[in-house]
This record gives C-alpha cells, structure tokens and sequence, in this order.
C-alpha cells in the first residue's frame, strides 16, 4: 500500500470519514483549532455546533440511539473536556457507543497546569469505556479506528481520544480500517449452544413464564427486537421491558405487560414476583428493577442472557448465565425451538394468564379524569394520540414526566424511544431530540419535559433555531421538582426542601425569545389544540401544558420494598413509619 | 447467598501502556473491592506485556465480579484466578531494618538464620535483612522482630504462579 501522509487534524477527518461518520456534534476552543480548520475544509462531514458540551454528547447520545451507528462529539481542551463528563457517564450507564475527541496542550505542556489543561484522560477513565491520550501522530489513525471498534463492540459504550494540538499540526501516516485489528479486545457474541438448548428446554418446562428484556435488546439491532417479538408470540408467555428496553415489543400487543420496576405496572411487577421460569434477555437486574433483592422473585428459575460477563450474577444469582449477543440468543433459541417442537403445559399458561389478568384487572395506571386540571397522565394520553401512526422519537428529562411517559406512550418498535435510564440526567432530552432530529430530518422529535429538567440545557433550543431542526419540547409543568416532591411527601415527612421551582421563566416567552414559537395550555380544553399547533409547526416549539401540581407517579415499590409491596395510587400509604432502610436507599 | 470472605489471588496479563496500572486500581478503589496488595512489573518487553498480581477479598459473587470486571478493561489480556484454579506458589520479600544493642541485637540474628533472611547490610547498631517466603513466613518473622527494634519495614506485596507445566 501506498502510505498517504497528512496532518494530525487530516487524519481525524478522514479517518472518521473511513469509519462512516456523517455528521460531529461539537464546540470549539484553542486546542481543537486545527481539526475545526480541517472541518472548514471538507465537505463529507457535518458539524453540528451546540451550546455546551453536555449536550454535544447528549446530542451524540439521541443520534446514536436512534440510528445504532457511533455518536461523534469533539469539544476543546478543559472545560470542554469536563463539560463532556456528565454525557460520556450517562452513555456509559445506558451503553451507548460514542466516540468523543477532546483537543489537548500540546504535549511538551501536558503536566505544567496550561491554559485549559486538565487530565482528560484521568478524569474520564471511570466514565469511558475506554480512553487513549495520543502522543505520536502515526498512532493516530490506528487510535481512531480502534476507538469505533471499541465503542460499537460488544457492550457498547463511550471512548474518549485525547489530542494533543502539537499532534494535530503534525505530519504523519494515515492508515484506513483495514488495516487496523485490536490487539486484544474481542468480546464473545456468539453465545454456547449448550446452554441456548438448556433454556429452551427451561423455558418450554416453565408454568409460569415471563421474558424480562432490557436495552441490550435495543442496542444488539432492530433485527434483535424482531427476533424476540417472534419468540415471545411463538410461546404465548408474557413479556416486560425495561425502560431502557421499551421498544423491542409492541407496547399494543396483549402479551406486552408493560413496563417493570419502580415505576412499572401491578401485572409486570406481580408476575416478575411470582414466576417460576424468568428470562431476562440483555437486562442487567437494576436496583430500580429489583426492589428488595433478597425479596426478589424468589421461587423462579432464571436465565440471563447478556454481551457483557460482568452484568451477570452481579447482583442477582442467575441459573442459567448466557454469555452473547441479543441477536444471535434469540436466532438460536428460535432455532432450536422450531426443531424441537416443544410441548408446553397449556393448561398451566392458561392459568398463569387467569392470573395475570386479574392483575392487569387493577388497571394500575388509572388516574382521576377531570376537567379542573390538566392531569399529567391526560396531557401524555392526548399526546398518544396524537402522534399515533407518526414517524415519532421521544426523548424525555429525568423525573416524573420520564416515567409517565415511559407508562403512557406507545413504543411499537425499538430505537425511538431517548430516555437517560442508568445515569437519570436532568437535561438530556432537549440534546437528545436534536440529535435524533439531524438523523430523521422528517420525524417528529418531542422531548417530553418538567420544567426543572429542562433548563438544565434549555440553551440548545439555539442550536435547534439555528439547524432550522422543529424539535418538540412538550412541558409537564408542574412547578415542582416532582419526583423529589414526591419522595418529600412520601418519605421525608411533607418537608418540602427546596423542590419549588421559584422564578420559573415564561415557556412562551422564552421559547419566542431564542426565535422559536411558544405555546401554552392552562385548561383541558385547551390541550388538543395546543398539541395538534404544535406537531404542526414546521419549527422548533415549546409547549408549557401547565398540570396538577400536586400528581404523583404510580405505582410505585418505594425504596427497600418487594415487588410484591408495590403501592397503587394516593390511597396506599406506606404505612405508620417510613422503614428507616427505605429511607436512605436512593 | 455465600457471604464468607475468601483471599484470592489473582493474576492479570496487561499491555504495558500508560493508565493501566490506574484503570485497574480505579476499578477496586471505584466499586469498593479490597486490594490486599498488588504487585506489577513488565514480562514481555517484545509483546509490551505486564503481569500484576492482585490479592483481594470478597464473598465469592465479589470475587467473580473482580473476575469479570478486570476481564472487562481493554488492555487486559488475561485474568486468571490462581486460588481458585489449583495449587499455586506465592511468594513475597521483604527489606526489615532492626536497630539495637547486645542481646536482642544477638537474637535478631539468630532468629533471621532461622528464617533462612540474608543480611544485606549491617552497622554496629542495626541490620537490614532480606526475607523471601510467603506472606505468613513474613507476618511471622516481622511480628518477631518487632520485639527487637524493628525500625523500618518494605514489602514488596505477593507474587504467585500456577504449579505445573502450563503458563498463564
């Protein structure tokens, strides 16, 4: 081969151009100017330029998640590095595979506290999932490519390049993928087929069955998500998702039991207590799944299929530890099920589905209809409406408005749904829906919102104006930080510390102010309007739907609870005192 | 759920590049595993390869988390758990510098003849020996000198190896 030689910053660009990058969220500053100078120059790649840097990666975050490619962010040195921080955590909590170029000092002043230095690589060590700090420029396309390999394989995550601006002005070789092979990291995907017999076996002997799928469902492939739907309707058992996993099973279908965990249905969470046969498929038993582990589904066999070892027997002792992807579990599994014919006990899903049904009989997510207020739960169900049969991405906030969106929105297929599960970032959904909006320049993007959340990054509603991109912030408004509210009423006595939200700007104002168009809702009769203007507006919108103030989300398993203690509605107290336990788990 | 505390020892084959060595102490500091020591030093110059030897302690779901956790990390190649997987030899050495005069003086010698310690150096007032063993040998040598003027102690923390004729 002929050996092509090109600058340091050249060599980013066309390397990312080699691994099929479109387009780079980002924001510059001194010690990425060159790699901003060789951007200028290209036309192959867009830049997308945010107004902070959490939210280049959060951007990055709603991209990858809605296309399942790599996310690309480039901040400067410093600031822009440690503003990247809170991103690069939430995409490593929820896996998702990004790649983020932080410029450097120049290497002959790494460890002289310059201007904008900071350890990029030390500080981002335990929120990566990988980081390289470059120091010689014909290292630099290999590190690169090394970087996407990294971040898109096995559970994906994020991978942070550190480059030095001396190494972006110098020259040096370029090499293209090709060429390029990981010394050592080749997570296994193929799982053994041993064990995907043993679970068949266990899954057609099981009497009370339910498949507990969680994000790694979402991030194996649409195809993954196609594969379980035939798997779950092949076994007519029943299925729950988790907030990261919603998606991968038609929300409409009747073997859909909802979401699970705190936040999830009386049926998902009952009959996750009372299994005997539990399937959890690139799940990773979450606190917020679990409730009290040693109170969790105690009497099930369980079979745990996951692309990362150390997501097993992590938290909760599995029976069955499957090592491998999502995708090629479930073709096996599938396979060896059409193969095998295996005779299930019908008269004892039958009875299993009696049950679940009176469960479900509960109607767990009923709240109280009226016209004095919009209720939160009501502005969600006219959205679903509105948006049913639309090319629709939602992204969301972190707090009240996430879970009743993720308990009231439709999700019938995989990667539409944006939501911070792992990390809970406050400020998330606004980046997050333009990132999805550049990738699906014609779908409605809504980022469901509280208004708390929503300024934590309300800054890029600019960058929505200046990419013309008609993203959606649709604002419970509750004038609280309800989910601390909640916690306050429910666990902390009625003491209210500090969860007003006092001063609240005008949404309408505010969202004319940055050149976008703003629109409220006082009353019920309001809200159908307001939303059909909104999804109407070929521009970026604010809708303020101002709600019952006083609304809390159930169900709900509080802290250091069963599944099987799971609290309906207001009327459900925890009882006399709060469990002291209970209290100090977050 | 197995909550007795088991020691393991554990070995970790790693390309020697920067941060390694932070990314596998971040690790145990990160999610609360013990180290009891850690020892590393390159062994392929040609392949770029460190080996570190870790001993931790944990129940033995911590332990197989250590396990996966440290399998997890990019730049390790290998982890083995040398406790778990058969009998294995460690070994650790230790500099213990002792200062006095007359009889203990005397029964410092003697007692390091019996542990098999060399004197690596000696001044009319003190010795520093070299004891090479396993850790227990060194607890119990050191617990002894303590009595008759130990001064100064250094630990280089275990080494350990699979007995056999397969490698790592």
């Amino acid at each position: 081969m002929s050996e092509t030689h090109l600058t340091g910053a050249e060599i980013v660009l066309r390397a990312l151009r080699d691994q099929g990058v479109e387009v780079i969220f980002g924001y510059p500053g001194g010690a990425v100017l060159p790699i901003y100078d060789a951007i200028f120059r290209q036309n192959a790649i867009r830049h997308i330029l945010v107004r902070h840097e959490q939210a280049a990666v959060h951007a990055a975050e709603g991209y990858a998640r809605s296309t399942g490619k790599v996310g690309v962010v480039l901040v400067t040195s410093g600031p822009g590095a440690t503003n990247a921080v809170t991103g690069l955590t939430d995409a490593l909590l929820d896996s998702i595979p990004i790649v983020c170029l932080t410029g450097q000092v120049p290497t002959h002043l790494i460890g002289n506290d310059a201007f904008q230095e900071c350890d990029t690589t030390g500080i981002t060590r335990p929120c990566t999932k990988h980081n390289y700090l470059v120091k010689d420029v014909n290292q630099l396309a290999r590190i690169v490519h090394e970087a996407f390999h990294v971040a898109r394989s096995g559970r994906p995550g994020p991978v942070v390049i550190d480059l030095p601006k001396d190494i972006q002005f110098a020259d040096g070789v370029y090499v293209g993928p090709e060429h390029v092979q990981h010394k050592t990291y080749r997570p296994q995907t193929k799982p053994d087929r041993a064990k995907v017999e043993q679970a068949v076996e266990m899954i057609a002997r099981a009497k009370r069955p339910i498949f507990y799928t969680g994000g790694g469902v979402i991030n194996s492939g649409p195809r993954a998500s196609a594969l379980l739907t035939e798997l779950v309707r092949l076994t007519g058992y029943p299925v729950t998702n988790t907030l990261m996993g919603l998606g991968a099973y038609p929300a409409s279908d009747r073997q859909f039991l909802g979401m699970l965990g705190m936040h999830g249905t009386y049926e998902a969470n009952l009959a996750m207590h009372g299994c005997d046969v539990m399937v959890a498929i690139g799940s990773r038993f979450d606190d917020r799944v679990t409730g009290r582990l040693n109170a969790f589904s105690p009497g099930s066999a369980k079979i745990h299929v996951d692309i990362d070892p150390s997501s097993i027997n992590k938290s909760v002792r599995v029976d069955l530890p499957i090592v491998g992807d999502c995708e090629a579990f479930l073709e096996m599994a599938l396979e060896i099920w059409r193969e095998r014919k295996p005779r299930i006990d019908k008269d004892a899903l039958a009875a299993w589905w009696r049950q679940i049904e009176e469960w479900r009989a509960k109607r767990c997510l009923s709240y109280e209809k009226t016209d004095r207020v919009i209720k939160p739960q009501y502005a969600l169900e006219r959205l679903r409406e509105h948006i049913r049969g639309k090319d629709a991405y939602i992204s969301t906030e972190v707090g009240q408005h996430q879970m009743w969106a993720a308990q009231f929105l439709p999700f019938e297929e995989p990667n539409r749904w944006l939501t911070s599960g792992g990390l809970g970032t406050m400020g998330y959904g606004l980046p997050a829906a333009i990132g999805a909006q550049i990738a699906h320049p014609n779908a409605l993007c809504i980022d469901v919102a509280g208004e708390a959340s929503i300024l934590m990054n309300i800054q890029e509603m600019s960058t929505a104006l200046q990419y013309r991109l008609p993203v959606k912030v649709f604002i419970l408004n509750n004038q609280w930080m309800g989910m601390v509210r909640q916690w306050q009423e429910l666990l902390h006595g009625e003491r209210y510390s500090e969860s007003y939200s006092e001063a609240l700007p005008d949404f309408v104002k505010l969202a004319e102010a940055f050149g976008g168009v703003g629109l409220r809702a006082t009353k019920t009769s309001e809200l159908d309007d307001v939303i059909r203007t909104m999804i109407e507006t070929p521009r970026p919108v604010i809708a303020d739907i101002c709600v019952d103030q006083k609304e809390n989300c159930f169900p709900m398993i509080p802290g250091g609870k069963a599944h099987n203690e799971i609290l309906l509605g207001p009327s459900e107290t925890l009882g006399e005192a709060t469990p002291e336990e209970g209290m100090v788990l977050v | 759920m197995d909550t007795t505390i088991e020691r393991h020892t554990i070995a970790v084959l790693v390309d020697n590049e920067p941060g390694v060595l932070a990314r596998v102490i971040g690790l145990f500091s990160g999610r609360g595993y013990n180290i009891e020591s850690l020892t590393v030093a390159e062994v392929e110059r040609d392949r770029g390869l460190s080996r570190i030897t870790i001993v931790t302690s944990g129940t033995p779901m911590i332990i197989e988390q250590i396990k996966a956790q440290l399998s997890r990390l990019v730049p390790v190649h290998k982890v083995r758990d040398l406790t778990e997987e058969g009998p294995h030899i460690e070994r650790e050495l230790a500099l213990v510098k002792v200062a006095g005069m007359g009889d203990k003086r005397i029964e410092a010698l003697r007692i390091a003849d019996i542990f098999k310690a060399v004197v690596l150096d000696a001044t009319l007032s003190s010795f520093v020996f070299e004891l090479t063993g396993t850790s227990d040998d060194l607890d119990r040598f050191i617990e002894l000198m303590r009595q008759l003027g130990l001064v100064e102690l250094s630990r280089t923390g275990a080494v350990a190896m699979s007995r056999g004729s397969e490698g790592l």
